[in-house]
């Protein structure tokens, strides 16, 4: 589903993020991403849905090779991947209902069709009630659970987490795992960054380390 | 079919949704986008009205043709049935050489030297009232009764006409250059509103890229917000024109009693109204396109 080959990133400033990582990710598998801020993980994230792009070596998603794909082909790449932000990137000035519906209309959804989408997905986060909420009152937890609705409710193939339970207690972090575990049971590849301990006792999850730019 | 007329639809009700929202700023732009096309349009209408004036008291331009001295009646009957029956000409008068002289009398005041002559210097002349038609025409029809018998010179009275219609001419390029002056105005007007726009909705730009839209999902409401005020700045355009004009005729009527005839302006026609609307809903278009072409393609997420 995902292949790295020898791919390095170089910042615009000489700060190299990546140096030459390969590994696979076979479909249906979920995976953790870990290291200390700033070995690179957000970097490895970005390069898979196109935000940034390789150096060299190559970024393949669906054996298409994304690091060369023009710019009228990327929407259509990251309809396919739901991204959960490290700083959430919801959209203060609607509510959250609406803010669930935005990858809905960007793909053109019918209005019954995607307000019974949204409600699922909001469901599944268990926000169903503050969907007429503006997300600005929305806690820490639910603000990243919102983040995780708009992520899944156009059920991509793949979900990329950056971070997802960072300034979480472990109560919140729980239950934010077993909302990924469920995905990961209905088949969706996910690549989760993270450097909370208590989410890495997750058993039986593989696991890839970065340190400075390099797997271990 | 109508799933795509219902997409369309909702990005013009968010749109619409968007300018109530800020409906003062807005009402502004609306209102300086009126302003710059009402002029132009305004003076474009008094040329208009200037022309039907023109066309109503010059009534037709008339061709004097001069008789030869030793024309005989005769000649004078058939050249005069000749005439009537020219299917360029509208009507015709005979002036008998008398009745010339007598008519010189009296508008010039030089009755005491004209009596003092011997024998009248003037011919017999027909005053030819052609159909309308271009200078070109007229000119044309000159040059024809010209060469009839009997005739030793005929002069088009159409001078005045080609000033005026030379004036008129210059008039609307006067109008062209104001028009396209002023519709750049409106572009840029649009073109800075929508750039103000995109930069408030960076967020919302940002992280739709992110989650799959296209450029063209992106551009789409800014389109339609530009189309929309220049539609409405097209309206208040026609607005601002229609009301000047009630009160022009309002004192026109006034003026015009003065003179004891009745004139009054006419408003824009139907289509010169709709060709104002397509014409500002299209500059709209277009600020907003060239805007949102110079701006969207510098917010790359991160």
């Amino acid at each position: 589903m995902i292949s790295f080959k020898q791919v390095h990133k170089r910042y615009p400033g000489g700060y190299e993020a990546l140096k030459g990582v390969s590994f696979d990710v076979a479909e249906g598998e979920m995976l953790f991403l870990t290291g200390h801020s700033g070995a690179g993980k957000s970097t490895l994230l970005k390069l898979i849905a196109a935000i940034e792009r390789p150096n060299s070596g190559s970024v393949l998603v669906n054996n298409q090779n994304v690091g060369v794909l023009k710019g009228g082909a990327l929407p259509y790449l990251r309809r396919n991947i739901g991204i959960i932000f490290q700083d959430h990137k919801l959209l203060f000035d609607r509510s959250v209902f609406d803010n669930v519906l935005l990858p809905l209309q960007i793909c053109g959804f019918d209005h019954r069709e995607s307000g019974k989408r949204v409600r699922a997905a909001l469901d599944k986060v268990g926000l169903l009630k503050r969907e007429k909420s503006n997300p600005i009152a929305l806690s820490g937890g639910e603000q990243q659970r919102l983040c995780i609705a708009r992520a899944i409710v156009n059920r991509p193939a793949i979900l990329l987490a950056d971070e997802p339970t960072g300034n979480l207690d472990t109560d919140y972090a729980r239950e934010i795992m077993a909302i990924f575990n469920s995905f990961h049971q209905v088949g969706a590849t996910l690549l989760i960054s993270t450097h909370d301990e208590s989410v890495l006792q997750d058993g039986g999850v593989r696991r890839l380390t970065l340190k400075e730019g390099v797997l271990q | 079919m109508t799933r795509a007329f219902a997409l369309h639809l909702g990005v013009l009700r968010a749109v619409l949704r968007r300018m109530f929202a800020s409906r003062l700023a807005g009402f502004l732009n609306i209102l300086a986008i009126g302003i710059a096309l009402s002029l132009p349009a305004g003076m474009y209408l008094l040329l208009q009205n200037a022309q039907g004036l023109v066309a109503q008291f010059s009534g037709t331009p008339q061709i004097s043709l001069f008789l030869e001295m030793n024309a005989k009646a005769e000649d004078v009957d058939r050249l005069h049935k000749q005439l009537a029956q020219h299917p360029a000409v509208a009507g015709v008068e005979f002036v008998t050489r008398a009745q010339a002289l007598e008519q010189l009398k009296q508008s010039t005041g030089l009755s005491d030297l004209i009596g003092g002559l011997q024998q009248n210097p003037l011919p017999d002349a027909f005053v030819v009232h052609p159909k309308p038609g271009d200078a070109q025409a007229l000119d044309m029809l000159r040059g024809e009764l010209a060469k009839l018998p009997r005739i030793s010179e005929a002069q088009l009275d159409s001078a005045w006409a080609y000033k005026l219609e030379a004036l008129l001419r210059f008039g609307r390029m006067g109008v062209l250059i104001l028009a396209s002056l002023l519709s750049l105005a409106l572009i840029a007007v649009t073109f800075n509103t929508i750039r103000l726009q995109i930069l408030t909705q960076r967020d919302e730009i940002e992280v739709a890229k992110l989650i799959g839209a296209t450029d063209g999902f992106i551009r789409r409401p800014f389109l339609y917000f530009g189309a929309a005020q220049g539609l409405l700045g097209g309206i208040m355009a026609w607005l601002i024109v229609t009301a000047s004009l009630l009160l022009l005729n309002g004192q026109l009527g006034a003026l015009a009693q003065l003179y004891a005839s009745r004139f009054v302006l006419h408003p824009l026609s139907l289509g010169d109204s709709l060709s104002l609307l397509l014409f500002s809903v299209y500059l709209g278009w277009l600020g907003a396109w060239l805007s949102v072409a110079r701006h969207l393609s510098q917010i790359e997420p991160r």
